[in-house]
């Protein structure tokens, strides 16, 4: 293990990093600029430029509203709570059948704002139960347990999750009934967006700022803040650190519940599974925009939405790759580790001292 | 330093969490019996068993040969097949049932697919009754759509000695592993669904392999001819998932909409089978709208790519296609009025004669409990079973006791060897690579049932995939 702390091998190391990030910055350059230039005959106009990072920046919302629970948690536990891709399809889920129930009763036709606050309420609710008995009965007992223990029990918390709704909800994908309300196109500034991806975005900021303020500005915020500071030294200030972390997962779980809500507008579709895959590239948003960093979260969900939209596109097909598309998920985890190799703390991540 | 610790253990749980965790399906789930019988009753210990046979569990088998299980061939096969005897002989005592596999989709979002088989094969055993004086019993196992799946569910069926044949796969993608296990182990599987054509190529043909479903070869060219001389389509664009069935049908389309029509490909995109935003490869096709997209995959990617695209500017004009993968009630659920209009190419099932109607569906809507079928191949697995019932008749020995000895090789040559059987599908003979199928396509329009009436495939209730042609 010495010779690895001789200064010729870090530098050594460090030589092969930079020549890493300037071989990465010159494959995107060269890779945007064959793109855009036309040279494989493959043009976008620019219409279809703006659908694309329109189409990211509704993905990335939901992305960065899930990212959320995962930063806010993990910045108060240190903790991955795996088993968030599962609060958020039970929201989903609530949604579906709650609009089910709205659609019957003629609600969601007749007055479409409300039908989507109660769904987006009822989700919220539901998403929030979840995840603060998912806190009590996993996770609290393990609270002196090494990091790994409460690693592995959300792991498996996840997977009860999923097998239950799967138990309980069966495994066929059903569609949500949306009403005509956030169907179509509607123009804002000569720019026709499609109503579901305008209110995805409006509700995720709305929800982004509200969860800012609630962090930064109140009672509830400061002790958060506390907690994640020293839970020892914080508990000794008076506060009660078991219900402020109760009080974490349940805005986690609240906010992945909108985010299921949200996503059901845009992709129309439940399933017992869904949860998995949105769940991850949430991980990788949070850990992009630095784990633990409430802006950095929402930075990058967002910025994680649109390279998986524009990237494959951009960067591969000017070199005349096939079927970009099917290699969105590749596009988006080697974003993971570029932006990693550039910055080990994630986008707004602070080095810990 | 602390944090650095913690972000590699955050990496390498995510790691972990990749790997343990299943994106669409799972390998968790075992043996799952779609409403039948329960599995894995293999004869141990029954009593009645005369003395000469094989003790419980154990395949009776000579003493030269190999175990079933063990993929122990002799490197110099003939071309023409294993010699006689080579993977030995499965030995079914008096009284004890006749064991077959399935190995079709019974979960996951594309269950209909495979249940519908499922019940196909199991309405063949019900009419059947016995084959020589046994009954018959399924071990029923799931393919999941996926390789994982197919890799698992064969390895799990060449473990039973007892098994004499498999039912299976039922998409391409879990077929192309299984074909090869079960054919290492000397076992004839016979797919009801499977149409990737390189399961039946001469180079890649796996020995014990054989299928009553089309090849897509003939699919995809019907579907051209569709396009070209119905639709009046002068530019297409595909789509597939990476499945194996579904990037072949697409390539099979792709030639023949040029060769035949003289037509544009636009562009060959793809997606994954677990993408739920399509609407990035929607925009990139829609830089260059074709007249035609199509899209022969699966049921949830279906429903997703057929919403999506109603939503895509630039795509206002183009009509929509899909395959069989995504004629299922699931599909038209999930993709809800978006659906309506769009195409799908699938074997014909307006079959003549009216044992189909009068004996078939009702036997298996008793048994699926559903009143319409829920995919298009239960006439393929009821014919499969069937062939390979006829082919344990030419092929096994009855013993003096009342058992039965059925040596796998010769079950297998019993059923390449079957020609001009008629099955529900037609009139079915095998090829050298296995194709028995007597291949006619269809192709259908997603309708109101009100206006579709009879012609009705797949169905909610309310809309429905409605045969609109070949015109009779």
């Amino acid at each position: 293990m010495r010779f690895l702390s001789r200064p010729e091998r870090l530098t050594r190391l460090g030589v092969i990093l930079w020549a890493l990030r300037i071989a990465l910055i010159v494959f995107v350059l060269a890779g945007s600029y064959a793109t855009l230039s036309g040279a494989s005959g493959l043009v976008l106009s620019p219409e279809g430029w703006r659908d694309l990072v329109i189409t990211g920046i509704a993905q990335g919302s939901v992305y960065a509203l899930i990212a959320l629970g995962y930063t806010l948690v993990y910045g108060i536990l240190f903790m991955i709570n795996f088993a968030h891709g599962e609060i958020f399809t039970a929201g989903a889920f609530t949604g579906f059948f709650v609009a089910v129930a709205l659609a019957e009763e003629g609600i969601m036709e007749a007055n479409p704002v409300l039908g989507i606050v109660i769904l987006l309420l009822s989700s919220m609710i539901t998403s929030m139960i979840v995840a603060v008995l998912l806190e009590r009965i996993a996770y609290r007992p393990l609270r002196r347990a090494p990091r790994l223990v409460p690693l592995i029990t959300a792991i498996g918390a996840s997977l009860v999750l999923q097998y239950s709704f799967r138990g309980i909800y069966g495994s066929g994908v059903r569609m949500v009934p949306l009403p005509d309300a956030i169907q179509g196109r509607v123009e804002i500034l000569g720019i026709p967006i499609l109503r579901s991806q305008l209110i995805v975005v409006i509700a995720a900021v709305g929800l982004m700022f509200a969860l800012y303020y609630l962090v930064e500005k109140t009672r509830t915020g400061r002790s958060m803040r506390a907690v994640s500071e020293d839970k020892e030294v914080a508990g000794l200030m008076g506060i009660n650190v078991d219900r402020t972390i109760a009080t974490t997962f349940a805005i986690g779980g609240s906010l992945a519940g909108a985010a299921g809500v949200l996503y059901v507008f845009i992709f129309n579709q439940v399933s017992f599974a869904m949860g998995f895959l949105p769940g991850i590239k949430a991980f990788t948003a949070a850990v992009l925009g630095g784990i633990g960093n409430i802006v950095g979260a929402m930075l990058g969900g967002l910025t994680l939405g649109i390279l998986e939209s524009i990237g494959p596109f951009l960067l591969l097909s000017g070199f005349g790759v096939p079927s970009t598309n099917q290699l969105r998920d590749v596009i988006a985890f080697s974003m993971l580790v570029i932006v990693l190799i550039f910055r080990p703390y994630g986008i707004l991540g602070r080095k810990e001292s | 330093m602390k944090s650095m610790k913690l972000s590699s253990v955050a990496f390498a749980a995510m790691l972990v969490a990749v790997a343990c965790t299943p994106g669409a399906g799972t390998p968790t789930t075992g043996p799952t019996t779609g409403g039948g019988d329960p599995t894995g009753t293999a004869p141990s210990g029954s009593p009645d068993m005369s003395p000469d046979t094989a003790p419980s569990g154990s395949p009776d088998m000579s003493p030269d040969t190999a175990p079933s299980g063990s993929p122990d061939m002799s490197p110099d096969m003939s071309p023409d097949g294993p010699p006689s005897g080579e993977f030995g002989t499965v030995e079914v005592a008096s009284g004890q049932p006749i064991k077959l596999g399935t190995a079709l989709v019974i979960t996951t979002a594309d269950a209909d697919l495979g249940t519908d088989s499922q019940y196909g094969a199991q309405v063949a055993a019900e009419i059947k009754g016995q084959v020589l004086g046994h009954d018959i019993e399924f071990v029923f196992q799931d393919d999941q759509c996926s390789t994982e799946g197919g890799t698992t569910a064969a390895q799990a069926l060449v473990s039973d000695p007892q098994i004499v044949a498999v039912i299976g796969t039922s998409c391409s993608s879990a077929g192309i592993p299984a074909a090869q296990i079960t054919s290492d182990a000397g076992i004839l599987m016979v797919s009801p669904s499977n149409t990737a054509p390189s399961l039946t190529a001469p180079e890649t043909h796996e020995e014990f392999y054989a299928r009553t479903a089309h090849n897509d070869t003939v699919q995809g060219a019907a579907m051209a001819t569709y396009a070209c001389e119905e639709l009046g389509a002068e530019t297409a664009a595909t789509v597939h998932d990476g499945s194996a069935y579904a990037e072949q049908l697409q390539q099979v389309f792709a030639d023949e909409f040029v060769a035949q029509c003289d037509g544009r490909i636009t562009r060959q995109e793809a997606v994954a089978p677990t993408d739920t935003d399509m609407r990035t490869v929607l925009t990139t096709i829609a830089a260059d709208p074709p007249d035609l997209l199509y899209y022969p995959i699966f049921t949830a990617g279906g429903a997703l790519m057929t919403q999506q695209a109603r939503q895509t500017s630039g795509l206002e004009d183009t009509d929509l296609a899909g395959a069989d993968g995504m004629q299922s009630p699931t599909f038209l659920e999930a993709a809800g009025d978006a659906a309506l209009g769009i195409y799908a190419s699938g074997p014909d099932l307006a079959f003549a004669g009216d044992f189909y109607s009068d004996e078939f569906l009702p036997a298996y809507e008793e048994l699926s409990g559903s009143a319409s079928p829920l995919s298009s191949f239960h006439a393929h697995a009821f014919d499969a079973a069937n062939m390979i019932f006829q082919a344990i008749e030419d092929s096994a020995t009855e013993n003096a006791d009342g058992s039965l000895t059925i040596d796998r090789v010769a079950l297998r040559d019993a059923f390449f060897a079957i020609e001009g059987f008629e099955g529900i599908t037609g009139n079915l003979s095998c090829n050298e690579t296995g194709d028995c199928a007597d291949p006619a396509i269809s192709v259908a329009v997603v309708a109101p049932v009100a206006d579709a009436g009879d012609d009705c495939g797949a169905s909610t209730g309310e809309v429905c995939f409605q045969r609109i042609w070949p015109e009779d």
